[in-house]
């Protein structure tokens, strides 16, 4: 991993593992002033109100400064001004540049030209770094594990990003995926295919129901994203299908935890957040501890 | 090379002869090595026949020699290409296609929201598959046969 986050296929097994320990570090002790002195540029060129909190609080709790913009049409993306020429502005004044973009490929394409480094906080419909290292965290810590486990992933599967990219990260650890989904919104293609050449098991089905839940270790619940839809139509005729019940969780696994990258609309019933086994909301806090690490991968800062 | 083809399109004292081009890619590859602007002269047969490929096309550059960068652009197009490397009406090297690790401004993204679509900078792509002939742009990371590939 060269110092930029800029997608988890960049990620080494290892790479992983020794982060979610950082990230284990932070758990247990979320204040510590390591990034003292350092500038830390949150840009946003694309709101994303609950990611960019995420990462400023990350950099706060680990005493570093924070600049940047929370909205492009604040800043000179709106006169004009080309991507290369705010990345290379913004070097001039940061240690490390947190970065969302609604082009995909505008991460990798910043760290081009720039030696600070990069992390990729989203970009279009690509990567989302950050999300699956906080997604990969919460497995790690719920079961003890990453390895053998029954992942099963319901809803929006085409379209949704941190799907994908759990898939592509979980392909070092012998998973068993079920993917749940309508035809309409069913696993691309390509990330069929990228489980066959690693040879990993899948399965497909339209069907979500106690059965499907019975034996998975993770239940990870998207969301039917409207704004991915070209065709309002077809959002109309999806977004109910799936939708998770505190009864339907009767009989599953005691180890099974329900995953979301929120937020949710109604795929998943309110019954459900006293369940012991619903874990999103302590998901959304790794992300925290996630970033903690990650920042100071970044920045090569030696965790003691 | 038959007698008959060596009428069809007349020889080169020195360059580089393009053999074996499927005919349906002939004047993509013109546009792929931006023969436009070749000052010398420049020979294009297309639909010539052959027996293994049905029809051809072949082109002829004079006083050029393509480098290794070039050579590998034409991997997009058409891999199976012959380049006949001719010094003083004779061929004194063959060479054949090696795909590259990257192709670089040559073929556009077909995702439309692509980084490379919108900023003033090249596309950078991958060979993804060499057998299922699909690149992978390097930024968004989309994957793409070569038949859906449009050049820039």
């Amino acid at each position: 991993m060269q110092n930029n986050f800029i997608s988890i296929t960049d990620l080494s097994k290892d790479d992983i593992l020794s982060l979610l320990h950082d990230a284990a570090r932070f758990e247990a002790n979320p204040n510590q002033r390591l990034l003292e002195g350092k500038v830390v540029a949150t840009l946003f060129f694309e709101p994303s109100t609950r990611t960019r909190l995420s990462f400023e609080t990350a950099a706060n709790r680990l005493g570093a400064r924070v600049i940047g913009f929370s909205d492009p049409n604040s800043s000179s993306t709106s006169k004009g001004e080309t991507l290369k020429d705010t990345i290379k502005m913004v070097s001039n004044y940061a240690d490390v540049i947190v970065m969302r973009h609604y082009l995909e490929g505008a991460a990798r394409y910043a760290s081009e030209v720039t030696n600070v480094p990069i992390i990729n906080a989203g970009d279009g419909a690509n990567q989302h770094p950050s999300q699956t290292l906080l997604d990969l965290y919460s497995i790690w810590k719920t079961q003890g594990t990453l390895d053998d486990l029954d992942i099963t992933m319901v809803g929006d599967l085409k379209y949704g990003r941190t799907v994908h990219s759990l898939v592509q990260a979980l392909s070092f650890f012998n998973p068993r995926f079920h993917f749940i989904a309508p035809d309409l919104l069913r696993m691309p293609n390509g990330y069929r295919d990228f489980c066959n050449r690693h040879n990993l098991y899948f399965d497909e089905s339209e069907v979500f129901d106690v059965n499907a839940i019975a034996n998975t270790d993770i239940l990870y619940m998207t969301r039917i994203q409207k704004e991915r839809f070209s065709d309002l139509r077809e959002y109309e005729q999806v977004k109910n299908v799936y939708t998770l019940r505190n009864a339907m969780l009767e009989g599953s696994k005691p180890n099974l935890r329900v995953l979301h990258p929120l937020p949710r609309v109604n795929e998943i019933a309110y019954d459900v957040d006293e369940n012991p086994k619903a874990y999103y909301f302590q998901q959304a806090q790794n992300g925290l501890y996630a970033r903690e690490a990650i920042i100071c991968r970044m920045l090569n800062i030696d965790l003691k | 090379m038959s007698e008959k083809k060596e009428l069809e399109v007349s020889a080169i004292k020195n360059g580089t002869v393009i053999d074996h081009i499927p005919a349906n890619v002939t004047f993509k590859i013109v546009q792929i090595l931006d023969l436009y602007n070749h000052p010398g002269a420049i020979t294009i047969g297309t639909n010539l026949d052959s027996i293994t490929l049905g029809r051809k096309g072949i082109i002829k550059i004079a006083d050029r020699y393509l480098s290794d960068e070039e050579i590998g652009r034409l991997s997009v197009v058409s891999p199976d290409v012959t380049l006949n490397i001719i010094k003083d009406y004779q061929i004194v090297e063959k060479k054949y296609v090696k795909y590259p690790k990257q192709i670089i401004g040559v073929v556009k993204c077909t995702n439309p929201k692509c980084v490379t679509n919108h900023q003033p900078i090249p596309t950078k792509m991958e060979v993804f598959d060499m057998n299922q002939k699909s690149l992978r742009c390097i930024y968004c990371e989309r994957v793409m046969q070569y038949g859906e590939i449009e050049l820039l």
